[in-house]
């Protein structure tokens, strides 16, 4: 187990602005506490996502990133969440190839309306990270001061 | 842990989400026979009167029939708060695992008789 | 060099309570490019915008970060406000830290963290931010309402009222919806059809007004102001033009025995039918299952019986295409599938009934011409029994979550019926809250229990046994004098519970109209937008969006025309800058975006591209930005990341990443 007990994950989110960050918003007028570890990006869509962003956040130092769209067949660009899905798939082989566990990158679907979704998923998420550890596979030691 | 904890972690119950509709008593074959009634047992539990369920003749009157499992519109599920009041019975003596050829001293026992029956409907599935 | 002012709002004390808003001031200030960070109780009262004002004067800003709350809520304010001060709208960015902050964290010190973090990622990225303009779209001056029951019909109503062109879509023969199927309404007890037909009638007459019934939805694409929609005109094998609506075709048919949808199934039919007496268009359909010749060959009575000549057995469906400016949704609801639901009997015995079922018998029009009988044996009945919350309020896999909202009115309304009708029938009512907020509501229960004897008994019923002499024995609870009852009834109405009309899912994904777990379409803002779909030019009308009577839904429907209304008004609309853009320099032209393109707005051409000061013609992308909606999905893509997406550019995205991470 990791000895310093004081370290915090850092932990991005993806949200596309229809659902998800429509959600997450839910979840805050909601009440829906989940750790602040986590911290939101808005895109327009899950499908702007470029895995390349996800591969600099943790080459930045994130312990986790997580991705969230509208749920199949809702999305508000019709298709973007499929694009987003497949491209996800892609990703886990190469984090796969890579040695960075499976768990510290995850697509979930979470419609506007699903604030308490958002918020559980987001509480299971850093309890995930927590578990595994400080990522230390794809971080840049040039990026640490 | 207390009790109540004790009861939901057993139970997997949160006695909250109860709407107090009383199906669960409108459906129960035992209710005659009951002093504490299945939507009480809610109650109960909600207050954390504990004591008074673990007294009561509800246990050995159940007949772990789970018509008030089947039809909870709420997922709160008497039976299993029911069940959960009977295993804490037990555990309070001590026991938490049983192996088969115990069963026959024990069926002898205080033990409420219906927690066998109610086990073996759980585990048969 | 970028001059960015940082604008932190309390929101009175929703973020300056768990947030030291001052640290975040201070901490703001020491991020690069930060000339001016302030805070203030209400950033966006007038006051709070008069600051930013101000600032920008004085510092000469050249883009703002608003640490508030979400940019859902208020990000077209500030834009506003930083136009109106002189900057590009499209220079400023929010940073949430009201829903994504303060209001979910308890603990001061973690909250003001994050929020400082969430403040930077701002900072960087409007850092990169670049001024950008909205071109100008056509707005068509059509609107479509999909349904066309009260709510469909009172929004098109209001909107060719206003002098603009509407066409309702229906699937079934006629308009009117389920209120047609009611006998009397809440709290009046005033007739349905007497209140509907005539708006019926004026919706019909319109000049106005196109009504497409049998029709569906089959195809959208476009975008607000311009949505153009495929409409599949079902074959009626009825020419509606040489119709005249005699009904001799109906009488003569001598397939009579498909169950009648309009009366729920308690009736038959004939297989060439109106669904009611005062259907409009008053024109029949053939229904083709149960016609025997479309099965056989052999028949063709009703082509023999029609003066008209209106009677073809070989129409098709037909396509049409419209324009359309606006679309509202007004698909209404049905009640649920009861197969769940074996304990109370409802498949075993036929005295088991649904109210929707009770409105029909209840009906003069109805399955039995308006007299209250068991349909077992035609007699009777001595005592009814009325369960409510049937799948309403359940939280298992069988039910729905939410309350149906008019059980309770109308419950009362039905026991107070036939308590007034039938003053020797018993009428008693398991519930488990009665819910009447609403005009004269409560009143109006309280007569059912104080005036009409209407024997109330707070608990669920348990099980409904159907007995062999064809009674039934309910076995319920008494939770205020805490037992358990059996009463001996001779029918049942169980108040099953709403759901939204089943086609609406498959019409939300053609409209990318948000919609959630139980099938009702989202609104924009759950109070400050209800009537309209967060997709722009949708808009909702009616249960679609959540369970509600008819004054609400009238006055709903209203207001979503309204709502149509005020963007048919618009002759150009200012379209969404944040578009894809091609870097013809990077653009090896080789056609992935224009594949992952949901609107087409990707075309190929050959361009002078001028590469470092050698000047070539090369097949490159372009954007067209009328059409790009901004999803961004060609930016990934892109395998030479020629393509961008202004407003969420990589740049601008990565900046984020860097800034939460570091």
């Amino acid at each position: 187990m990791s000895i310093e007990t004081n370290w915090k994950p850092k932990i991005v989110a993806f949200c596309c602005n229809w659902c998800s960050y429509a959600g997450a918003d839910l979840a805050g007028s909601s009440r829906l506490d989940y750790p602040a570890e986590v911290k939101i990006i808005r895109v327009p869509c899950s499908c702007r996502v470029n895995p390349m962003f996800i591969l600099r956040a943790f080459e930045k130092g994130a312990d986790g990133v997580i991705l969230c769209g509208c749920h199949p067949g809702d999305c508000h660009y019709s298709t973007g969440n499929y694009y987003a899905r497949r491209r996800m798939t892609l990703l886990w082989s190469l984090l796969d190839f890579i040695g960075v566990e499976k768990g510290r990158t995850r697509v979930e679907w979470v419609s506007a309306a699903e604030g308490v979704k958002f918020s559980t998923t987001m509480n299971e998420f850093v309890e995930k990270i927590y578990s595994l550890g400080e990522n230390v596979r794809l971080g840049d030691l040039r990026c640490k001061n | 842990m207390k009790t109540v904890d004790e009861i939901r972690e057993i139970s997997g119950v949160n006695p909250y989400k109860c709407m107090k509709c009383g199906k669960c008593s409108a459906s129960c074959p035992s209710y005659a026979e009951m002093d504490i009634k299945p939507h009480q047992f809610v109650s109960y539990v909600q207050r954390g009167e504990i004591e008074a369920l673990t007294a009561s003749r509800s246990l050995e009157k159940c007949l772990s029939c789970f018509a008030c499992i089947e039809r909870c519109p709420r997922s709160v599920e008497p039976a299993r708060l029911i069940d959960a009041a009977r295993q804490l019975v037990v555990r309070r003596r001590g026991e938490t695992m049983l192996s088969p050829d115990e069963i026959p001293a024990l069926a002898e026992s205080d033990a409420p008789p219906q927690l066998l029956v109610s086990a073996f409907r759980r585990y048969r599935r | 060099m970028e001059k960015i002012g940082v604008f932190v709002c309390h929101c009175g004390s929703n973020i300056a309570a768990t947030v030291d808003v001052s640290r975040v001031v201070a901490a703001a200030l020491t991020e690069p490019g930060v000339v001016h960070a302030e805070d203030y109780p209400y950033m966006c009262s007038e006051a709070g915008q008069a600051k930013i004002a101000a600032a920008i004067k004085e510092k000469s800003l050249t883009s703002l970060v608003v640490c508030s709350c979400s940019p859902r809520m208020h990000e077209e304010t500030f834009r506003a406000a930083a136009k109106k001060a002189g900057i590009n709208p499209y220079m400023v960015e929010i940073a949430n830290i009201r829903e994504h902050c303060s209001w979910i964290h308890k603990d001061m010190e973690e909250a003001t963290a994050k929020a400082i973090v969430l403040a930077r990622a701002a900072i960087q990225k409007v850092h990169r931010n670049v001024p950008l303009f909205p071109g100008e779209s056509l707005v068509t001056k059509r609107a479509l309402v999909i349904g066309g029951g009260i709510a469909g019909i009172q929004t098109a109503l209001d909107i060719a009222d206003a002098g603009y062109k509407v066409d309702i879509v229906e699937k079934t023969p006629s308009i009117g919806g389920r209120m047609s199927q009611l006998d009397k309404t809440f709290p009046t007890l005033d007739c349905s059809a007497c209140i509907l037909t005539p708006k019926m009638v004026d919706a019909a007459a319109h000049p106005n007004i196109t009504i497409y019934t049998y029709s569906e939805v089959e195809k959208v694409s476009g975008f607000v102001g311009d949505f153009t929609v495929e409409i599949r005109k079902k074959a009626r094998f009825v020419d509606a033009n040489a119709c005249t609506g005699c009904g001799v075709c109906q009488e003569k048919c001598p397939s009579k025995k498909a169950m009648s949808e309009f009366n729920r199934g308690l009736s038959t039919r004939s297989a060439i039918y109106t669904p009611f007496a005062q259907a409009i268009p008053n024109v029949p359909v053939i229904d083709t299952e149960a016609c025997i010749k479309m099965k056989t060959g052999k028949c063709g009575l009703c082509q023999k019986v029609c003066q008209a000549g209106a009677i073809h057995y070989d129409q098709k469906d037909e396509m049409i295409t419209e324009k359309y400016g606006a679309i509202i949704v007004a698909t209404g609801f049905d009640v649920i599938q009861l197969d769940a639901y074996d304990e109370y009997a409802y498949s075993q015995s036929k005295d088991v009934i649904t109210s929707l079922e009770l409105e029909r018998i209840m009906n003069a029009a109805g399955p039995t011409k308006g007299h209250l009988e068991r349909l077992s044996d035609g007699k009777a009945p001595k005592h009814i029994v009325f369960i409510q919350c049937v799948g309403s309020r359940c939280d298992d896999h069988r039910g729905k979550s939410y309350c149906s909202k008019i059980c309770c009115m109308y419950t009362a309304k039905h026991a107070m019926l036939i308590r007034d009708k039938y003053p020797d029938v018993k009428v008693t009512v398991f519930y488990i809250d009665v819910r009447t907020p609403g005009k004269n509501f409560d009143e109006f229960y309280r007569r059912a229990v104080e005036e009409y004897g209407v024997e109330y008994i707070k608990g669920q019923v348990g099980k409904v046994l159907p007995q062999p002499d064809g009674s039934l024995l309910v076995r319920g609870s008494d939770l205020i004098d805490n037992r358990q009852i059996t009463v001996e009834a001779d029918m049942v109405v169980l108040a099953a519970a709403i759901e939204p009309e089943k086609s609406v899912r498959k019409l939300a994904t053609m409209l990318t109209a948000s919609i959630d777990t139980n099938n009702f379409l989202t609104e924009a803002h759950p109070k400050l937008r209800p009537v309209e779909s967060p997709t722009a030019g949708v808009f909702l009308s009616g249960v679609c969006q959540g369970p509600k009577d008819i004054p609400e839904t009238v006055a709903q429907a209203g207001a979503a025309a309204v709502k149509a209304i005020g963007l048919l008004a618009k002759d150009k609309l200012l379209t969404n800058p944040c578009t894809a853009q091609c870097n013809t320099l990077l653009c090896n032209g080789c056609s992935t975006c224009e594949n992952v393109c949901p609107y087409g707005a990707i075309s190929y051409d050959d361009q002078e591209v001028n590469d470092h000061g050698k000047r070539e013609t090369r097949r490159v992308a372009s954007v067209n930005n009328a059409l790009c909606q901004g999803c961004g999905a060609c930016t990934v893509a892109c395998p030479s990341g020629a393509m961008d997406l202004q407003g969420f550019s990589n740049r601008q995205l990565i900046a984020e990443v860097d800034a939460i991470c570091r």
